[in-house]
């Protein structure tokens, strides 16, 4: 790859769980066409996943924005949620906060932030209460 | 042992068709989609009893041989659609995931 730039932006609507993937599905298609290691391409996947899946879930809707260099994927997840009051917490593997629909679903494992730390090389959330999340994640290529 | 032939020696129904020639290189049973997200490996038979639509996008994400749905549970009509679309395999039987995975290791084992 040389050093261009790609900038993708996904909408994300609140609440529908049937478009959960959709980006992460075209984010992975993506990468595979830039020649991306499948380690990498499965690790951005994931990560994509489950912030997809936490922004239908708890943000309410929002969008991500995706960013590829030749040397990192960086994807910031941006709702209007209700904000996380206790962020360590919500770091923690098992807890959740997910309503009983999402958990029928198969979701409210408490693992999606856990996931995205574990599938991401650096991963910082800004949030606050009542007014929304921002969770930025970068994958590094190299 | 590929995915056609799990079918034809467990007689599982396919819900929907990917590619059945895909080898099978293990299993993962689980209803969680995160912990399946970040377990399911590339050629496994992934078990589960969910069936609704983000099987799919768990499946597409992750390339398992195929989606197995056990207990007699089947997909929901927009999770067929889905799959469909993303060439995902789902096959249903009515054995619980445990027969199920050990008719798999056996016949896995046997090949």
């Amino acid at each position: 790859m040389a050093e261009q730039t790609i900038s993708l932006q996904y909408p994300i609507d609140g609440n529908n769980f049937t478009i959960a993937g959709q980006a992460s599905s075209n984010i992975k298609k993506v990468l595979k066409q830039l020649g991306i290691a499948p380690e990498i391409i499965r690790k951005a996947a994931i990560s994509m996943y489950e912030g997809e899946i936490n922004t239908i879930i708890h943000g309410k809707g929002g969008e991500a924005d995706v960013t590829i260099t030749s040397d990192t994927i960086t994807i910031v997840f941006r709702d209007k949620g209700p904000g996380i009051p206790d962020i360590a917490k919500a770091m923690q593997a098992g807890f959740s906060t997910a309503t009983d629909e999402a958990r029928e679903l198969g979701f409210g494992a408490g693992m999606g932030l856990p996931n995205m730390k574990k599938y991401s090389d650096e991963l910082s959330i800004e949030s606050e209460v009542g007014h929304g999340t921002t969770v930025t994640l970068v994958i590094r290529l190299r | 042992m590929t995915v056609q032939e799990f079918i034809e020696k467990n007689n599982l129904e396919i819900i929907s068709q990917g590619d059945l020639g895909q080898e099978i290189t293990g299993c993962y049973i689980g209803d969680l989609l995160s912990l399946a997200m970040s377990r399911v490996e590339a050629g496994q038979v992934w078990m589960t009893v969910q069936g609704n639509v983000n099987i799919a996008a768990v499946a597409a994400l992750t390339d398992p041989s195929c989606i197995l749905l056990v207990e007699g549970r089947t997909a929901d009509a927009t999770a067929v659609q889905k799959a469909r679309e993303q060439e995902v395999t789902v096959l249903k039987t009515d054995l619980p995931a445990y027969e199920a995975a050990c008719l798999l290791f056996e016949q896995n084992q046997c090949k």
